[in-house]
């Protein structure tokens, strides 16, 4: 029941029932955030630093929400705005933000590990905001707060991702989770983007997407990550849309209820159709939504009560 | 190690007619029953809260819709509990603006409960007023609270613990006196 980590650094060091754990505190925000005063005191006097070292708006500011809402101060950093376009090194930038006395410092950086590094040596809890391609633990949560609202359980639901998943932590984050609470899990896309080390945590590889949708229960589609060269690993993007991009007559094959996710942002008429992002069956807003829910329960559950031991 | 049980301070039938003078009170002090809503603090606020709004019907054939509130997020020891506290929903499905609350707990001890709940409430509108409902009230406050009502006034000693147990959640209806185990 309890949570006892000190830091977020993925989904894979995470038990089921901590996950569970997550997802229910994450219920009693989300009602925080229809009241008319979208504020509680509960982390008063606790100072968080969003540390950006990737561009991002949709996780730097669900998670400033988070922080606000919860009355905790944050103070945003980012990589171009800060010294480490000086030519500070990783390390030093967290030591010398970590002589100011924060209580959190929320992390995404490209390596892959740089939040596990961070843990190392830093007195604070840090929180995964997404490292290379390894694992963006807060989507996966989200994305899991979002199935369970619309699902009710994971027991043998049908979930297929397509696209990018090489260089997609948010797949990874959604494997594991998902995974560990009893879902089915289906990697679609391209051959040079799946890898197929993957199926070592129990998942499932189609290169047809026809096929995998038949019968799912929901769709995640990821977007193609042009900034990372995917470019070049499939001849073209009209070739990559004929084959994988999500349209309403490859949904008609999935179950009648199934839901249609993104974790954003999407580009329109590549992965997924404009009309299959703004249908009724997609969740897509709802997600980012509940992101701001989701990010209040884990500041709480690591930055509430007194200091733990960390594990991690 | 079993707590010892010192004392059995209630039963169902005294619990009953403590409920029932509470009620008859609060239905004398509030000429206007209708702006009334009732306020339950998590967990045995609400059963008690469901109780109280059950009389008043009975007595008086007025609804008064109870709502239930969590205070975790605006305990004030947080830096100081070892133990992590799940927070749970606050559910209160009407406006509080304007409207005389009757907050309702089981245990009136410190106060600090109290003081929480009032914060929280504020932030959903500006009440009225608020009156305060305890089924025990057993000293020892930290802050200036008191209860409008009280089913109970129960000296006790600061190590004691007094356990209220309802039909609803605990099989039975009574209010024990307790002590931790480990002391002499």
């Amino acid at each position: 029941m309890a949570f006892k980590h000190k830091h977020l650094l993925g989904i894979q060091n995470l038990t089921s029932s901590e996950i569970t754990t997550v997802l229910d505190t994450a219920e009693s925000f989300f009602e925080v955030s229809t009241r008319e005063v979208k504020k509680v005191p509960t982390l008063r006097g606790k100072t968080i630093i969003n540390l950006f070292f990737e561009p991002s708006t949709r996780t730097r500011s669900s998670f400033e929400l988070a922080a606000k809402r919860l009355s905790a101060d944050i103070i945003n950093f980012n990589l171009n705005a800060s010294s480490a376009a000086k030519g500070e090194s990783f390390k030093d930038t967290i030591l010398n933000l970590e002589a100011m006395n924060p209580d959190a410092i929320i992390i995404r950086h490209s390596c892959s590990g740089a939040t596990h590094y961070a843990a190392t040596f830093s007195q604070s809890n840090i929180i995964n905001a997404g490292d290379g391609f390894h694992e963006h633990p807060t989507q996966a949560l989200l994305d899991a707060f979002t199935i369970r609202e619309k699902k009710k359980s994971f027991k043998g639901l049908k979930v297929v991702i397509v696209g990018d998943i090489l260089h997609s932590r948010v797949a990874r984050s959604n494997i594991f989770l998902l995974r560990k609470m009893g879902a089915r899990v289906i990697l679609v896309g391209p051959p040079p983007l799946l890898p197929e080390e993957l199926t070592q945590f129990g998942v499932e590889i189609d290169f047809n997407l026809d096929r995998a949708v038949e019968g799912a229960d929901v769709i995640m589609m990821l977007r193609i990550q042009l900034e990372r060269q995917a470019k070049n690993f499939f001849p073209s993007i009209r070739e990559y849309r004929n084959l994988y991009s999500l349209t309403a007559q490859r949904f008609q094959r999935a179950k009648k209820n199934a839901i249609i996710m993104h974790p954003g942002p999407i580009n329109r008429g590549v992965e997924i159709s404009a009309d299959m992002a703004d249908c009724a069956k997609s969740v897509i807003l709802k997600q980012v939504e509940n992101g701001v829910a989701v990010r209040m329960a884990v500041l709480y559950l690591l930055l509430g009560g007194k200091e733990r031991e960390g594990t991690d | 190690m079993e707590e010892k049980i010192k004392a059995r301070i209630m039963d169902s039938r005294k619990i009953k007619k403590a409920l029932h003078r509470m009620t008859t009170e609060i239905i004398e002090r509030n000429r206007n029953l209708k702006n009334l809503v009732i306020v339950g603090i998590r967990t045995r606020g609400i059963y008690i809260g469901k109780r109280i709004s059950k009389l008043i019907k009975e007595f008086e054939k007025i609804d008064i819709p109870v709502g239930v509130l969590d205070i975790t997020l605006y305990r004030d020891d947080f830096s100081e509990s070892e133990a992590q506290h799940m927070v749970k929903k606050t559910e209160i499905s009407f406006p509080v603006a304007k409207k005389d609350i009757l907050l309702i707990d089981d245990v009136l001890f410190t106060g600090r409960t109290i003081r929480a709940a009032m914060d929280s409430l504020i932030d959903l509108g500006r009440p009225k007023t608020i009156q305060l409902l305890v089924l025990i009230d057993r000293g020892h406050r930290e802050l200036p609270i008191r209860a409008d009502y009280a089913g109970k006034f129960l000296p006790t000693s600061k190590r004691e613990i007094v356990q209220v147990r309802l039909k609803e959640i605990d099989n039975s209806d009574e209010v024990l006196i307790t002590e931790p185990p480990g002391i002499k």
